[in-house]
């Protein structure tokens, strides 16, 4: 009853597969329950032999009904091992199929959920936890009523857990499952930029309204990205012109990112964007407006139209390079 | 094909943080001078309602709100911008109900006074952006859903669906009834419904419903509750470069983005 479940649905042992891993454990050993792992993914077993130095259990649901996604037919699956577990918590990480299924989970086993979380708390018996609300401008500490709590959570952000002196036990589920057919996935594409994920980036160079138009995202923007290594991003606005993918807008309604260093180009720092970035180490802005919002989280900026800024900027990294 | 848009009229989400505090008392924004809209997303979700309708030459189009007399004003602009017909479920009271209480109370107006083979809802709303009540409604109507949706086409009686994922998008074949939350892309941005629009839409119906004629004792509110808020410190010293010229700021911007990555 005071068990935690961490549900995964990718087969990498990424950054935020650790965060989620480690916030289950301690959770789990907070509550003094044991930490239940489900991997609904394919080609699970290497990410099962790295949780299982983690959890107590480790759960793989690789039955031919769900060798691809379906979301009906997922959250079927995903109901019933729940309810043969019973845990007090299941723990996501905020991915498209988390943020999708989590509330429903919750739903299905009569509990409450909640998501985008940035910190769990145990206390006195209720459950709490803290997430961003209001776009970002203030943050709220909510309480989940009811049992089980389903989160999701920003997992990136949480530490990872070390191995366990124990080892656990992986089984494979077998569950009474029928493929729905009410939605069926005809196409999918993977959109990916380069061979480091965006959430992973250490340098991220972004840009806002101010572009202009997809040609300087192309010509000014990405030859600096390249010179910096940085992965590109971009905020709403960029993305809602369709200048750039769809998939690179950061913020509160995008990717949460924690690079090191983020460059923002004439991006104003509105809250929600700012929502993506809080895990940013440093951030830099070049913005023609002093005023803009984004230099009251920048560690230094320049107030200038990047037009001019941008070319010269290349040409005195280049310099320092060699 | 029965289409119907759920929209949330909430406190303006763009007002600039300096101009934003919290009410430690209600454990909710202050109003203060901000204008109240409709959330964002729900806009994107009527936008592409409207362009299913005209790609379709079909479809009937209802936006339903829950929410106070205001929501009566994101309702009308929806009827401005060419939705059929709209209705209000009047909230009543000062109660806020979770997301649970809100997908309980719409999935009863949907079941007793809007039929509906496409129920359409933002990813998430602006203010407290809890982005469940699509998932909850479908649960409380007992059909699929698929979320982040941006695009949706009709083909031979089924619907064709694209949502966004982390990496990118992922095309589903559908069956009526279904609910689908809408996410933002370039071709859902909402349209802007002409001055005599706004203006009529003032004199077309607008049905108003109690929560007492859903057959609903009350929103429940027994999902979460919200225990504190309060607007976190967190602000940064920038260090604008300085220097005769640009030559000179640049330099220095310059080494300061150098000295980040080479420390990495
Ligand atoms: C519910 C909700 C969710 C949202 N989610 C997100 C999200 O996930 N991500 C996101 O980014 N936004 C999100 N937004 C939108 C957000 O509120 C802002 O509208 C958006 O971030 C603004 O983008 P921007 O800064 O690029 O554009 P603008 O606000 O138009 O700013 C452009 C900036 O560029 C500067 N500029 C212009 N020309 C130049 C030049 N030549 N050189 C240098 N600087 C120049 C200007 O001074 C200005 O600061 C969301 C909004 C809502 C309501
Ligand atoms: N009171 C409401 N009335 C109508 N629709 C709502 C209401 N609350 C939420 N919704 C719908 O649910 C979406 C997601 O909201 P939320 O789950 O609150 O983030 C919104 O974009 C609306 O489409």
């Amino acid at each position: 009853m005071n068990d935690v479940v961490i549900t995964l649905f990718s087969s990498a042992f990424d950054k935020a597969a650790q965060g989620l891993a480690g916030e289950g454990r301690r959770l789990a050993d907070k509550l003094g329950g044991r930490l239940h792992a489900v991997i609904l993914a394919r080609d699970g077993s290497g990410l099962a032999n790295d949780l299982v130095h983690i959890a107590e259990t480790v759960i793989v649901i690789d039955q031919p009904e769900v060798s691809s996604y379906q979301p009906e037919t997922y959250l079927t699956a995903l109901a019933q091992a729940g309810t043969n577990l019973s845990p007090r918590v299941l723990l996501f990480a905020n991915d498209t199929y988390s943020q999708e299924l989590a509330p429903r989970l919750a739903h299905r086993l009569h509990g409450s959920a909640v998501g985008d979380v940035v910190e769990l708390r145990v206390d006195d018996g209720s459950f709490l936890v803290v997430r961003q609300v209001y776009g970002g401008k203030a943050e709220a500490v909510i309480e989940l009523k009811r049992t089980p709590a389903v989160v999701w959570l920003r997992a990136r952000s949480f530490a990872p857990a070390g191995r366990r002196e124990s080892q656990g036990v992986i089984s494979r589920a077998e569950l009474t499952l029928q493929r729905d057919t009410r939605t069926r996935m005809i196409d999918s594409k993977r959109e990916d930029q380069g061979e480091v994920r965006l959430e992973e980036a250490r340098v991220i160079v972004s840009g806002g309204r101010g572009i202009g138009g997809p040609e300087p995202f192309e010509n000014e923007l990405k030859p600096l990205a390249d010179l910096m290594g940085a992965q590109m991003a971009a905020s709403r606005a960029a993305c809602d012109a369709g200048w750039v993918l769809p998939t690179w807008q950061v913020g509160q309604t995008g990717k949460k990112v924690s690079p090191d260093l983020y460059l923002a180009i004439a991006i104003t720092g509105a809250s929600q964007h700012m929502a993506g970035i809080s895990e940013a180490k440093t951030i830099a802005a070049i913005n023609t407006d002093p005023d803009a919002p984004i230099f009251k989280h920048s560690r230094f900026g320049i107030v200038e139209d990047y037009r001019k800024v941008v070319p010269l900027l290349r040409e005195k990294l280049g310099a320092l390079r060699k | 094909m029965n289409i119907t848009v759920c929209l949330k009229q909430i406190l303006d989400p763009e007002v600039p943080a300096r101009d934003f505090s919290v009410d430690q008392a209600k454990l909710e924004a202050e109003r203060g001078s901000a204008n109240l809209v409709t959330n964002i997303f729900c806009e994107n979700a009527l936008e592409s309602a409207l362009q299913l309708r005209e790609r379709t030459g079909m479809g009937n189009i209802t936006v339903l709100s829950y929410g106070p007399p205001s929501a009566e004003d994101s309702l009308r602009k929806a009827l401005a911008m060419k939705a059929d017909q709209a209705v209000l479920v009047l909230k009543e009271d000062e109660t806020k109900p979770d997301p649970f209480g809100v997908a309980q109370i719409l999935a009863a107006a949907i079941r007793t006074h809007v039929p509906s083979d496409l129920v359409m809802v933002g990813r998430e709303s602006g203010d407290w952006g809890a982005g469940q009540t699509g998932a909850l409604l479908a649960e409380e109507l007992g059909l699929p859903c698929i979320s982040f949706v941006d695009h949706l086409e009709d083909k031979a009686g089924k619907l064709v669906v694209k949502r966004q994922t982390d990496s990118g998008w992922e095309v589903f074949e559908a069956t009526t009834p279904l609910v689908v939350t809408i996410t933002n892309d370039e071709h859902n941005v909402p349209r802007i419904p002409k001055v005599r629009d706004v203006m009529n839409s003032y004199r077309q119906p607008l049905k108003t419903l109690n929560v007492a004629e859903l057959g609903l004792e009350s929103a429940t509110n027994s999902y979460y509750k919200v225990v504190d808020l309060y607007v976190p410190q967190k602000e940064t010293e920038c260090e604008f470069v300085q220097g005769d010229t640009l030559d000179d700021r640049v330099s220095i911007f310059a080494q300061r983005i150098a000295s980040v990555i080479n420390a990495l």
